[in-house]
C-alpha cells in the first residue's frame, strides 16, 4: 500500500501506528468475556445482600468464587477505561482538559481496580478481616 | 445572494446534531436507534459508578466486619435500594445493547427494519431481566 501514500507523507512518518486492531479485538475480547462474569457477578450481589459479613468471608473464601470474582474486577476495570476513555475523546476538545480527564481516568480505574482485588484476595487468602 | 466580500457562512461538520449551537434545534428527529447509541454511554457511565461501589464492598468487607456492616446498612437503606435498582437497569441495558454492538462488530444486523426491531428487543429485555432479578432479590430475602 505504500505506493498510495505521497512522499510528504512518508518523509512525516505519522499514520496508522499498527496498534489499532489489537486494540480494537482486546475491546471486544473483554466484552465478550463480562457477559457471562457479570451475569454471574449480578446472582453473587444478590446471594451476598441476603448473607451477613461471616458469608460474605465464607463466599469470597471458596476458590472458584475468589477467581471469579478478580477476573470480573479486572477485566470490567479495563473495560471501563476504554469506554469513558472513548467518551472524554469524543466529547473534551481541549488538549489540556482532555489529558486531565484522560490521566483521572486512568488512575482512578486502576486505584479502584488494585483496592478492590487486594481486598478479595486479602480475604481470600485468610488475611481476613483483623 | 450571499456577498463575495462577507466571510463564508460556517460549513456543516460531521457528525452535525443541531442546526447552530447548543440548545438550537436538531437537524434530525428523534429515533430509537438514536435513543440506544446515547443510552449505551449513559448506562456505561453509571456503571463505572458502580464499580467504584463495588470497590467500596470488597474494601469494607477486607476493613472488617463493623465497616462491612455499616456499608450494608448503607446499600440497604432507600437510597440505596434506588441506586441499585438504577445500576440493575443500567446494567441490563448495557449487557443487552453491549451484545447488539457485537453483532454489528460481526458484520451483521444493520438494515434499518433489523437495528429498530433489535433496539426494541433490548429495551423488552431491560424491563423484564431487571424486574426478573428484583423479584429473585426479594424471594432470597437479599431486600432484608
Amino acid at each position: 500500500m505504500t505506493q498510495f501514500r505521497t512522499p510528504l507523507s512518508r518523509a512525516r512518518g505519522l499514520g496508522s501506528a499498527r496498534h489499532g486492531i489489537n486494540h480494537w479485538i482486546s475491546e471486544r475480547v473483554a466484552a465478550i468475556a463480562l457477559v457471562p462474569l457479570t451475569l454471574w457477578a449480578v446472582y453473587g450481589v444478590i446471594e451476598l445482600a441476603a448473607g451477613d459479613y461471616a458469608f460474605a468471608v465464607a463466599w469470597i473464601r471458596h476458590p472458584l468464587n475468589a477467581v471469579l470474582i478478580v477476573l470480573t474486577l479486572a477485566v470490567s476495570f479495563w473495560h471501563m477505561h476504554a469506554g469513558l476513555r472513548v467518551v472524554v475523546e469524543d466529547y473534551i476538545e481541549k488538549a489540556m482538559s482532555k489529558t486531565v480527564l484522560l490521566l483521572i481516568n486512568l488512575f482512578v480505574c486502576w486505584l479502584a481496580g488494585a483496592l478492590a482485588i487486594f481486598s478479595i484476595l486479602k480475604v481470600a487468602l485468610g488475611g481476613g478481616a483483623f | 445572494m450571499t456577498d463575495a466580500s462577507k466571510t463564508p457562512r460556517e460549513r456543516p461538520t460531521s457528525p452535525h446534531l443541531v442546526t447552530g449551537g447548543l440548545g438550537s434545534p436538531l437537524l434530525w428527529r428523534w429515533h430509537i436507534t438514536m435513543w440506544t447509541s446515547i443510552l449505551h454511554r449513559v448506562s456505561g457511565v453509571g456503571l463505572y459508578v458502580g464499580a467504584l461501589i463495588a470497590a467500596a464492598w470488597a474494601v469494607t468487607l477486607a476493613s472488617g466486619p463493623l465497616e462491612y456492616a455499616q456499608f450494608k446498612l448503607l446499600l440497604g437503606s432507600p437510597l440505596g435500594k434506588l441506586v441499585m435498582f438504577g445500576l440493575t437497569v443500567a446494567f441490563f441495558y448495557h449487557l443487552a445493547n453491549g451484545i447488539r454492538h457485537l453483532v454489528w462488530d460481526a458484520g451483521h444486523g444493520f438494515a434499518l427494519k433489523t437495528a429498530n426491531a433489535s433496539a426494541v428487543v433490548v429495551f423488552a429485555f431491560t424491563v423484564a431481566a431487571s424486574l426478573a432479578v428484583w423479584w429473585i432479590a426479594l424471594r432470597i430475602g437479599a431486600l432484608g
